[in-house]
């Protein structure tokens, strides 16, 4: 499954914050909103945020750059993350994210040249009893050995 | 009408429950055989997931660990009530179920969990109704009595929190559920939201009307994305069935709920970054006092607790304060849901008494390790929580147990390591993670986190390791008495664990550990 994303524009980016602007401390709907519908933040969309709730860009900038979800720009055709914590450390994680590291030639926070595939880290899906954990564009996939990473990692180069 | 289970908890997902499901629902309508799938949760038998039950008059038959391709030969068996490789009798007397004392997770993996109505036939909203006729003072000293402690780690008595906001004078105040389960390891509170949500929503609903609270809301990480839709549905079906909103069941009290999803920080589980977080802003720590209870959300009077700690609260209203304090040990009253994780044989999530020791739940209930190899460290309670050895084993699962020995029990999560483990390579990591994760608004938890791993890299390099060692402990000693929270705070406990328990790991002839380690609370 690939995500499909909308490209920006600016009067869907002021619509989807209208939408969410009047709730109680709206900024990080908002921006969760926006990166659904872009796939990431767009940096024009920051002082818009802003205007609409009545903050200082500087503000929202703080709050966009604090959390590791938000993108600023967008990622490759399909997301893997692979669990880095430690319950997927002990059950011999860290030996299959060298693997994807390899396989894919690029090192975890990284997109590939061709755009296709972006590896991340994830801090713990709360699949520990069934570790390793990874999960490829939403979908989450538990008792991670060889073969099955091989196979994600080949899904997502398709 | 054959009716089938198979758990839409994300545990069992990750392992095929979903492509299980789609061969049940082909292979049936193949053969013509009328049958129902309920999409439970998980009853925490992890290892086997996706365990697929089916109704019987003799109670539900559980077979596991299935896969789409069993799945033939499986609905063979269920319409012959015949034997099979995957059949493991009826699920509530699979000995590792029996063993436990399900208080709070009695309904997760039993009910669906997108049905008020099944809720309330499993004894749902019975707390509810009880809380309904009594006073908030009445409630309070119910919460109090049971021992109920904050089951997020720092176990605080909940009813001394819920009982400073219930006296607040204000004019707006909230209930805050903490479900940025962020530990490794847990898994707790993603099961409870996934398998039983209403428990959760029943909980939040009685803290509203004892405290005089009419909104609520839960802050579920955004690794979860199976546990945020299970709450949204559960909300509304709550609504729906006039559980939630305006004059709950009838009676004069208001209570609204609203899921907020995180956005993959991990401080956000430390109660006053969360508040930040939900007003929108960077998730930085506040410092203490005012408490949440004075000035929480929005500065107003917040109650603020774990799922767990919410989702006790209905079976203490239901059977009484006694009922729930009868079980436990010392000031550990109740049950605690422990999750067996890592490098585990028989991981999942087991709910007993406290007072069990670490041992039984490794070695006996766990089974040891996968792998086979030798057990040679655990991690309990999370990123922050103490590395133990095994010769601590016979430590009893208990807030003050564990701080007796440097250690904590966190949110009741437990990692499994063999014997190919690196210690310095986990005492690294946890620097590397509270570097990562820092807030940064104090500078032990800021920086001392990036100088602990500069440091322990030097260790492991082997560059003059006893001074280098000498340094990490100045500093944890540094982090945990000067960090604002339990982030900077608690970091030095797996360190320091790592380096008093397992010390040949960072360099030979060190020699014993040092007193400061010795004596480290």
């Amino acid at each position: 499954m690939t995500s499909v994303y909308e490209p920006w524009n600016e009067t869907r980016g002021a619509e989807i914050i209208a939408e969410h602007a009047k709730l109680e401390g709206a900024t990080l709907v908002i921006l969760h909103a926006l990166q659904e519908a872009f796939g990431y933040v767009p940096e024009p969309a920051i002082p818009m945020v802003a205007s609409a709730l009545n903050l200082s860009r500087a503000e929202v900038h703080g709050v966009f750059t604090f959390y590791h979800d938000f993108r600023k720009e967008p990622a490759g055709r399909h997301v893997l993350k692979l669990c880095r914590a430690e319950a997927c450390q002990a059950a011999g994680g860290d030996a299959l994210a060298a693997r994807a590291e390899a396989r894919l030639g690029i090192s975890l926070g990284n997109t590939t040249a061709d755009d296709r595939v972006t590896l991340e880290p994830i801090y713990c899906l709360g699949l520990c009893a069934t570790a390793p954990s990874a999960m490829l564009d939403g979908r989450i996939v538990g008792r991670l050995d060889e073969k099955r990473l091989d196979a994600l990692v080949a899904e997502a180069q398709r | 009408m054959m009716k089938i289970y198979v758990p839409r908890d994300a545990a069992a997902i990750a392992v095929g429950a979903d492509e299980v499901v789609a061969a049940v629902e082909q292979t049936a309508g193949q053969r013509g055989l009328s049958i129902e799938i309920v999409r439970n949760g998980s009853r925490g038998l992890c290892w086997l997931e996706p365990m697929v039950e089916v109704a019987t008059a003799r109670g539900r038959v559980a077979f596991g660990p299935v896969s789409a391709a069993d799945v033939p030969s499986l609905l063979d068996a269920m319409v012959s009530d015949g034997p099979h490789a995957l059949r493991l009798g009826v699920a509530d007397e699979i000995p590792w179920l029996k063993r436990q004392t399900r208080l709070t997770f009695a309904r997760c993996g039993v009910v669906d969990p997108r049905s008020v109505e099944d809720y309330r036939a499993h004894g749902g909203y019975k707390g509810l109704e009880r809380a309904l006729t009594l006073t908030s003072d009445q409630i309070l000293t119910d919460v109090t009595t049971s021992g109920l402690r904050g089951r997020g780690g720092a176990g605080f008595p909940t009813g001394i929190k819920w009982k400073t906001v219930a006296q607040a004078q204000a004019d707006r105040k909230y209930i805050v559920c903490n479900a940025d389960e962020g530990d490794s390891g847990t898994f707790a509170d993603r099961m409870i939201m996934e398998g039983d949500p209403f428990v959760v929503i029943e909980g939040m609903t009685i803290a509203g009307i004892t405290v005089g609270a009419t909104k609520g809301y839960i802050y579920i990480r955004s690794e979860y994305p199976h546990a945020v839709e299970a709450m949204n549905a559960a909300i509304a079906a709550a609504n729906r069935a006039g559980f939630l909103g305006h004059r709950i069941g009838g009676s004069t009290h208001s209570f609204d709920l609203e899921v907020r999803v995180g956005a993959g920080a991990y401080v956000c589980g430390e109660e006053t970054s969360l508040l930040e977080s939900l007003e929108g802003r960077r998730g930085i720590v506040r410092a203490k006092p005012p408490l949440p209870a004075h000035k929480g959300l929005f500065g107003k009077p917040t109650v603020i607790n774990n799922v767990l700690s919410f989702a006790a609260i209905p079976f203490i209203l239901d059977n009484g304060a006694k009922a729930y304090a009868d079980f436990g040990m010392g000031r550990s009253r109740g049950t605690m849901p422990i999750q067996l994780a890592g490098n585990i044989k028989y991981g999942g999530l087991f709910e007993i008494a406290f007072g069990v020791t670490l041992g039984e739940l490794i070695d006996d209930i766990g089974g040891g390790t996968l792998s086979g190899r030798p057990v040679r460290a655990v991690q309990v309670g999370g990123p922050l929580g103490a590395y133990f050895p095994r010769a601590l084993f016979d430590t009893p699962f208990d807030y003050e147990a564990f701080a007796a020995r440097d250690g904590l029990i966190g949110h009741g999560g437990i990692v499994v390591f063999d014997d190919s483990v690196d210690m310095r390579k986990q005492a690294r990591f946890a620097m590397e993670f509270c570097a990562v994760e820092s807030c940064g608004k104090c500078t032990p938890c800021r920086i001392g986190s990036t100088r602990g791993v500069e440091t322990i890299d030097k260790i492991i390099r082997g560059e003059r390791v006893s001074e280098n060692l000498a340094v990490v402990e100045d500093l944890c000693n540094t982090m945990k008495f000067g960090s604002l929270c339990a982030l900077g705070g608690f970091t030095p406990y797996p360190v320091m664990s790592a380096l008093k328990h397992f010390r040949e790991d960072f360099g030979r002839d060190l020699g014993p550990a040092p007193a400061t380690l010795q004596a480290a609370e």
